[in-house]
Formats: C-alpha cells, sequence, structure tokens
C-alpha cells in the first residue's frame, strides 16, 4: 500500500460527494450505462417486467450476478441453484468491499453509512476510489465514494429502464445488438486481465467447459463449471507457484 | 412457489433472493476488513472460481444463446466476437470501441443475410 498523500481537498464532505458525483460523469459511466442498456433489453426478452429489471438493478447491482440470474431463471432453474449461481459469481465482492474500507475510513460516520456504502462497491467506482481517495483529507473519502457511486447507482437505474423501453422501440436487429452488449462487454472486460496465470486459466477452462455442460444441464451447468474450472486454474497455478 | 405466487410476483422473490446472495458478500467485507488479509490464498481461489463461471456463462450466451439471439448464425456471433477482440486490442484496450464494433458488427451480419 502506498502512504497517503493528501494533494487535494474539496473544503467539506458535502463538497466532496459532489465532487465525486461529478467526476463520474464520463466514459465509465457511458460504459457501464452501456452494458445495463443491455441488460434491460435482456430483461424484456426473457419475458420479464421492467419492474423486475429495476428491482434487479436496485437491490443487486452487480451485473454478472444480475445477467446470470436472469438467464438461470429463463431456463426454469430451481431457487437454490440461481442462489448458487449468484453468489458464487459476486464472492469476488468481498475482497474488493474489504481493501476499499480502509481506503474511505477515517471519517466520524456510524457504523452503518459503511454497510450502506458497501451496496454500490462495483468495479468502476471501486478503482476511483482507491486511486483518488488516498488523496483526499479522512473525512472526505466516504462521501467521494458515495458521491461517486451512488451517481452510476442511479444512472444505471436509468439505463436499465431505457434498454427495456428500446428492446421494444427498435427494429428487432438492434434489439439483437443490444442483447449481445452484455456477453462482449463481460468477454472485453476479462480479456484486459490476462497478466494472472490462475485467473487466465480460469477463463479458458470455464469457457471450455461452460457450453457442453449446458448440453447436459442447462440449470446446473454454471455452478458446476464455476467450481471445476476454477478450482482446477487454483490447484494448477498453486502447484507451478509451489514447484519453483 | 412459483405456481402460487404467478409470473409477475416469483421472479420478485428470485431476484430479492439473489439480492442477497449478492450482498452478504459485501456486509462480511465491512465485517472483516482489517482482520484479515486479503492476499490470502481463499481470494485468489474465490476469483477464479468466479472468472470460470462467468467465462462458462459468456461462452455458452455466444455459442448456445437463448432469447431472440438464438435465431442469429453461430458464426456470425462468433465473428463479431473476434472482432470485437481485435478493436479492443487494436485501440489499446479501449471498451466502448470494441463493445460498438462488437454489437454492430453482429447487427450488420445479421441484416447482410436477408439482403445477400
Amino acid at each position: 500500500m502506498s502512504v497517503d498523500m493528501i494533494t487535494r481537498d474539496f473544503g467539506s464532505a458535502p463538497a466532496a460527494f459532489r465532487g465525486g458525483a461529478q467526476e463520474s460523469l464520463g466514459v465509465p459511466m457511458m460504459v457501464l450505462c452501456g452494458s445495463y442498456l443491455g441488460f434491460g433489453a435482456l430483461v424484456r426478452e426473457s419475458g420479464l417486467a421492467i419492474w423486475h429489471g429495476l428491482f434487479s438493478t436496485l437491490t443487486s447491482w452487480a451485473l454478472p450476478g444480475q445477467v446470470a440470474l436472469v438467464e438461470l431463471y429463463s431456463v426454469g432453474a430451481p431457487l437454490l441453484v440461481i442462489a448458487s449461481a449468484v453468489a458464487l459469481t459476486n464472492a469476488r465482492l468481498l475482497p474488493m468491499v474489504m481493501t476499499l474500507m480502509p481506503t474511505i475510513g477515517g471519517a466520524h460516520a456510524p457504523r452503518w453509512f459503511y454497510y450502506a456504502a458497501a451496496h454500490v462497491v462495483a468495479v468502476t467506482g471501486w478503482a476511483a476510489a482507491m486511486r483518488v481517495c488516498p488523496t483526499l483529507p479522512n473525512e472526505q473519502r466516504l462521501a467521494y465514494f458515495a458521491g461517486f457511486s451512488g451517481t452510476l447507482w442511479i444512472a444505471t437505474l436509468g439505463a436499465t429502464a431505457i434498454g427495456f423501453a428500446l428492446a421494444d422501440a427498435v427494429p428487432a436487429y438492434v434489439t439483437l445488438g443490444l442483447v449481445f452488449l452484455n456477453p462482449i462487454y463481460f468477454m472485453l472486460v476479462f480479456a484486459s486481465d490476462l497478466r494472472q496465470r490462475s485467473r487466465m486459466l480460469a477463463l479458458v477452462f470455464g469457457a471450455v467447459i461452460g457450453p457442453p455442460l449446458y448440453l447436459w444441464s442447462p440449470e446446473w451447468s454454471l455452478v458446476v463449471a464455476g467450481l471445476a474450472a476454477g478450482t482446477l486454474a487454483y490447484g494448477i497455478s498453486a502447484a507451478r507457484g509451489a514447484r519453483k | 412457489m412459483s405456481e402460487i405466487m404467478g409470473a409477475f410476483w416469483w421472479p420478485f422473490a428470485v431476484i430479492l433472493t439473489g439480492a442477497a446472495a449478492t450482498y452478504i458478500w459485501r456486509a462480511l467485507g465491512v465485517a472483516l476488513s482489517g482482520r484479515v488479509s486479503t492476499d490470502s490464498r481463499i481470494f485468489e481461489w474465490i476469483a477464479c472460481v468466479a472468472y470460470a463461471l462467468l467465462a462458462a456463462l459468456i461462452a455458452r450466451m455466444i455459442i448456445f444463446p437463448i432469447g431472440p439471439l438464438a435465431e442469429t448464425y453461430l458464426a456470425d456471433r462468433l465473428g463479431a466476437a473476434v472482432g470485437a477482440l481485435a478493436i479492443y486490442f487494436l485501440t489499446r484496450n479501449n471498451l466502448l470501441a470494441g463493445v460498438s464494433v462488437g454489437t454492430v458488427a453482429l447487427v450488420a451480419l445479421t441484416w447482410s443475410r436477408t439482403i445477400l
């Protein structure tokens, strides 16, 4: 961890909140909203109502899990399977929240503020906070993060609704593009993270066994592929690391 | 359960269960922060499982899609995916460019089959 260097000062926590909100507007927000347009379209094409999509974005706000849930719901997977797949997909939030908390801590805020802030932890806001918050005075950090990520959260609610509305309003060809957004988006996000061997192996193994497993069991394939391919990738890279 | 609650309320119950399965990790993260090191091996395993599960989902969505994508050609979907990857790397990891090219390519390829 780098030593904190206070190089910026918004003057007060409310000003830091507004500053964070302002700085969230940009390319990352556009990309995030684009993928939530795709989610909104996916919700409609899966036969669900707009309220389902909005409720999902409001209460979960972790797109990979939301997409997995809608896809599994569409193939009629039982609740236990859906819950396991979502839990396995989103377990990555645990280390993210753990590493973020010391970075946004230090404000004289009640404990529950941090439990509320944890709800809006997602990759975009997390990366910005990890970069910016150490440069701010202690009492402005939580406010900056809340302003930044809270704005993204509200924007994605709008994008979910717009995607849902668009899916029916535009020609069928364009709807195809909207629904195709999510797999392409996730594929590219992962393609930029291939430096760590264990994760690269996990991606390759998962992509290779995922489709055949789906033919074997549409319901269980994701959970089985995640556990089997992920554990195999972890095991291989751990064994190789130990031999060095 | 799904029969009793109907097609409108049952999805809310499913989504709420998914939300609980998501928030539990966030809450645990706050509770454990500062007490457990995030360098531990268990977190690397967690990351591997999440990556593998999502890779399986992405591959399945491209190879065996459900919904409207099921009516497009596999070759078009694969071509669009490869095009997106190529543009993404050529533009030095520009997500917006890669995603735009991938989606537009699928739309264009599918459309071109109707006029040829």
